[in-house]
């Protein structure tokens, strides 16, 4: 893989437009491998209809978000889960 | 504000250009005023939009390198030959002209001022704007919080703030900044030429043990590089926050590491 990639820090605006609130602090694991860790640290790929992170450990695509004019999609596949941090 | 500045719905705003000034030869910083802003946390960033006349319309991620000043926001722009933002705002934008902007945005890449762990900041090039950000709060503040900051650049003229970083390590009791020169070094520097090393953040950041907040941001090699050294050194992966902005510029010759 190229170092043509930013992280998981791109996917803050389109990930709070869904979820209303901050999504990149949030702690996703992986479907492939098991990797662990905040979906800031993701590599992201922007060079695509939408954005598309893969886990930096596998490099197996966990999170794919496609936006249009007034809907978008969320591919969720290759996460696991993810672990949200609330307000208390 | 804190806590508006991380949830709530997003909407695009009109911002408008209110003050620009040159950072480098290829780096403009630009102060939005936009109505209605929320606050935000030091190391947010925004997404700003471009619309065509034809309805195309194209969007980034840029850092904002000010502290909570009312509703301006200052972001810091590097050319990118041929990007289709970054050319339009360092070249074209007047004062008074108009962006789409939302945010605040992004929770992970953020300095909370109630934290009281000392602070390593590590940038290259134009990553020091996110940086920048925690710094001017932690002096808008009073915070007591020891900063160190370790800023990579290629010569004496890639600087983003120079002046300012000059009259802040004089001024703002508990910071120190050390510059590493990565092509060319000014007369009076005491180190030779040379990338980021685990010496530097050996010799320029904190121990492991004391547990700081480290916060990384440049092009991805750097990051990667600069990451790797941390842990290498004992320091925590999860007190390690990174944040990337892609390759480095294309006109550069070498990979930036």
């Amino acid at each position: 893989m190229s170092n043509d990639y930013v992280d998981g820090n791109a996917l803050a605006g389109d990930l709070q437009e869904i979820f209303a609130m901050d999504m990149t602090a949030a702690t996703g694991r992986c479907a492939g491998c098991g990797y662990r860790g905040a979906v800031a640290t993701l590599r992201v790929y922007q060079r695509a209809p939408g954005l598309v992170a893969r886990c930096p450990s596998c490099e197996k695509v966990v999170l794919r978000v496609v936006r249009g004019p007034d809907r978008a999609w969320l591919d969720l596949r290759g996460t696991l889960n993810l672990e949200i941090p609330l307000p208390s | 504000m804190a806590g508006a500045a991380v949830s709530g719905r997003l909407t695009w705003r009109v911002a408008e250009l209110a003050e620009a000034r040159q950072q480098t030869h290829n780096a403009r910083s630009l102060v939005f005023d936009v109505p209605g802003w929320p606050g935000h946390l030091p190391g947010q960033h925004v997404d700003v939009r471009l619309t065509a006349e034809d309805g195309y319309s194209v969007q980034r991620s840029y850092s904002i390198a000010s502290t909570v000043d009312g509703n301006r926001v200052e972001l810091s722009v590097q050319r990118v030959p041929g990007g289709e933002v970054s050319p339009y705002l360092c070249d074209v934008l007047e004062m008074g002209d108009a962006v789409e902007l939302r945010g605040p945005v992004g929770g992970y890449f953020v300095w909370r001022p109630a934290d009281p762990a000392p602070v390593l900041l590590v940038g290259g090039g134009s990553g020091i704007a996110p940086l920048m950000a925690m710094v001017r709060t932690r002096a808008a503040l009073g915070s007591r919080v020891p900063f160190r900051l370790v800023y990579s650049v290629r010569t004496p003229e890639d600087v983003y703030f120079a002046d300012e970083l000059r009259r802040r390590v004089r001024d703002d009791a508990g910071l120190d900044v050390r510059l590493v020169y990565t092509r060319r070094a000014p007369a009076e520097a005491t180190e030779p030429v040379g990338r980021v090393s685990v010496a530097t953040l050996n010799t320029h950041g904190w121990l492991a043990e004391f547990a700081p907040n480290c916060f990384v941001c440049g092009s991805t090699g750097f990051v990667e590089t600069v990451a790797d050294i941390l842990v290498a050194l004992g320091h925590d992966p999860r007190r390690v926050r990174t944040e990337r902005f892609g390759p480095s510029a294309p006109q550069r010759t070498q990979p930036d590491r």
